[in-house]
């Protein structure tokens, strides 16, 4: 701005310097309304203070909560922060983490899906029937479990999408359905036991030993983010759109770094880095890259805001509705098998008591809107974050399970409520 | 000005059931003209937009696109030909950012992945060719006030490099500021060569922009003027189809007022 000004006074001479930022306006062709960003941690701080101010809370809420949590749970006792706990929550997460992943993708929509449970439980119900009854090779049985999931979210997309049926009621329905298909193909006995050393038991329980594994994939992950975060901020100065200043991508990634390389440290602490952690991240960082990377997750976003101008922009609705509910019926698949993989069998109460309602928390403590259009699948990762490390917690003080069923209930009461909340101050802030 | 004619309708009917829209509608738009349409409410404005939009194909008659014989059934014909049109209520999603909303439906790859950069260059350099203003290209649409929005969604239609813009009543529900914006913006349209069919209630909007007023009374042509040449009663009269209107008659008795 400074410079515009100068240059403006000594060009033309007499109005600029009475008014000097009018000529400056008139000059760039900014908006004077424009919030112009200050450079160097002053800006930072300031950016900071509006967007409180504006209700964009985004992660930050949760992340203080996890704080919270830590500090809590240290203080009761010592064993909470140890590596060998952390590490459970890790691996234990994994399974509910992968359904909050595909709720995620249902609530940028708008919509809900209440039979995630019992479609993780039917699909560790067919991987376990075809892999230990009829004897397929276990990572066969598996793609057909997730294969077996995404076709029964896209079948309640259809009668969503095509029909047009509330998507709560159809997967309502869908929950019943599901949870009595599970009983049926479990059979009498009701529970199968899977190979703890066969590939679904190995998805919790195998570890990368070598400590150069833990680190090693720390490394990578900052490395890959400087990378294209410098050379993303590089082609946009070559084109001349505004760019991030170094300053700014350096302090991210020295942010990661400290994250990545802390938690490589406490799994080398332990067992080493678990495998579930590895593949919960490969999927994070996908299914975030396909929604803020591409044309179809961008036709998903569109959707969340408004139907009616995604319909008139050319967008195919109907199927990317029932893509999103086959994604939320593919990824509950996958998170049934990490849960059976936890116990190493499919037995009847797979998929049923409170791991839906865990699920849904999860992507909404995580700060996923239930209004659809907002929300990052990290969302997931974070939300089921606070919820097992909660149950953890309370599991170390030996709380009772009703007293642990009202603490979850209050904290995901808590997140609808700053939700809400955020998105009445950004209604009046201009920005929802 | 050139002597074929962008969009030129020959007698075009429409019906709806027992209802007779549009009979033997005639109505030209050159390139670099606007023409503005007029008409009380049910007088077919919209029903003949929508015919040249493909949203509902003509029964009778004949529509020319540069002095060639063409059949709009659907709206990608009219989109192919270069007709953009830009409805009253916003077609715009309010959660993705302008660039995300500029190109929605037609973004732009490199590599498979969305490339956020040239889209932001290319819309910079569509906002700047239209002198629109707004905070950031980075923002939300909820953020931006109504006369930006719409301003948006004309430079929404403009990147398919039109030669005819349709407007529905662009400036319904804005203010006086935001208003001049979007006229601004209108005669824009016309110094770059675009035919632009302006659709408006507000004859000061009319008197500000248009070339020509088609005007329509319960779905026929009721004359066509020249905006320079024609007074306000002129254009009124043929809206409401008679010198003595519920107009005039107001205008008579409020001046009597002042008088007294």
């Amino acid at each position: 701005m400074s410079t515009d000004n100068k240059t403006s006074t000594a060009k033309q001479d007499v109005p600029a310097v009475e008014n000097p930022e009018a000529a400056a306006a008139a000059v760039t062709a900014v908006d004077p309304r424009l919030l112009v960003r200050e450079q160097g941690l002053a800006g930072y701080v300031g950016e900071f203070k509006r967007k409180m101010k504006a209700g964009e809370l985004g992660s930050i809420p949760v992340v203080i909560g996890l704080i919270v949590i830590c500090v809590v749970f240290q203080s009761l006792n010592s064993a909470f922060l140890s590596a060998q706990n952390i590490n459970d929550i890790t691996v234990t997460m994994v399974g509910t983490g992968m359904i909050s992943v595909g709720i995620v993708f249902v609530l940028l929509l708008g919509e809900i899906d209440l039979s995630v449970g019992s479609v993780s439980g039917a699909a560790s119900a067919i991987a376990a029937v075809l892999a230990v009854n009829q004897g397929w090779p276990e990572w066969l049985a598996v793609l057909a479990a997730v294969a077996a999931g995404a076709v029964i979210g896209a079948a309640h997309g259809f009668f969503f999408a095509v029909l047009g049926a509330p998507a709560f009621a159809v997967t309502l329905a869908g929950l019943l359905f599901w949870l009595g298909f599970m009983l049926q193909t479990l059979g009498e006995n009701g529970t199968i036991n899977l190979d703890s050393d066969g590939f679904i038991g190995q998805l919790t329980t195998y570890f990368f030993s070598d400590i150069a594994a833990a680190y090693g994939l720390a490394a990578l992950v900052t490395a890959v983010f400087f990378l294209t975060s410098f050379l993303g901020n590089r082609r946009r100065e070559a084109v001349g759109v505004p760019s991030r200043p170094l300053s700014d991508t350096v302090l991210r990634t020295a942010l990661l770094a400290v994250v990545s390389f802390a938690a490589a440290f406490m799994y080398n602490q332990y067992k080493g880095l678990p495998l579930a952690t590895v593949i919960f991240l490969v999927f994070l960082v996908g299914t975030d890259f396909l929604l803020r990377r591409t044309s179809y997750g961008r036709k998903v976003f569109a959707l969340g805001g408004s139907v009616e101008a995604s319909r008139r922009a050319g967008i195919n609705v109907t199927a990317i509705r029932i893509s999103v509910f086959a994604i939320s019926g593919g990824f509950a698949a996958i998170g049934g098998l990490f849960l059976a993989s936890k116990i190493a069998s499919a037995n009847q109460s797979a998929g049923t008591g409170d791991l839906l309602m865990n699920a849904i928390a999860a992507a909404v403590i995580g700060g996923t809107s239930l209004f659809g259009g907002r929300g990052r699948t990290w969302n997931a990762l974070l939300g089921v974050l606070v919820i097992v490390s909660i149950q953890y917690g309370l599991q170390l003080e030996s709380i009772a399970e009703p007293v642990k069923y009202m603490i979850t209930a209050g904290v995901l009461l808590t997140t609808v409520v700053i939700d809400s909340v955020t998105r009445k101050t950004q209604k009046t802030a201009g920005r929802a | 000005m050139s002597a074929t004619p962008v969009l030129a309708l020959r007698g075009v009917s429409k019906r709806f059931g027992a209802v007779q829209a549009l009979t033997d509608v005639e109505l030209e738009v050159h390139a670099g003209e606007v023409v503005a349409l007029v008409g009380d409410n049910g007088a077919g404005k919209s029903t003949l937009v929508k015919t040249i939009a493909g949203v509902h194909p003509i029964d009778e008659g004949a529509i020319e696109w540069e002095g060639r014989r063409v059949s709009i059934g659907k709206p990608q014909d009219a989109q192919n030909l270069g007709i953009a049109t830009v409805y009253q209520d916003l077609a715009l999603c309010d959660n993705i950012d302008v660039v995300g909303n500029l190109f929605l439906g037609r973004e732009l790859k490199r590599f498979g992945v969305l490339d956020e950069v040239e889209m932001e260059r290319r819309a910079r350099e569509l906002l700047k060719t239209l002198s629109i203003r707004i905070p950031s290209v980075r923002i939300p649409i909820a953020s931006l006030s109504g006369g930006q929005r719409q301003t948006v969604a004309i430079a929404r239609s403009m990147l398919g490099e039109p030669k005819l813009v349709i407007l529905d009543e662009p400036t319904a529900a804005l203010g006086v500021e935001q208003t001049a914006q979007v006229l601004d913006l209108v005669e824009r349209l016309r110094e770059r060569g675009h035919a632009v069919i302006l659709i408006s209630h507000n004859m000061a909007d009319v008197k500000a922009v248009a070339d020509k007023v088609a005007v329509l009374r319960l779905g026929r042509n009721n004359g066509v003027f020249e905006v320079r040449t024609t007074s306000q009663e002129e254009i009124i009269s043929a809206i409401t189809g008679a010198t003595d209107n519920a107009v005039t008659r107001r205008a008579a008795r409020t001046s009597g007022e002042v008088e007294k």
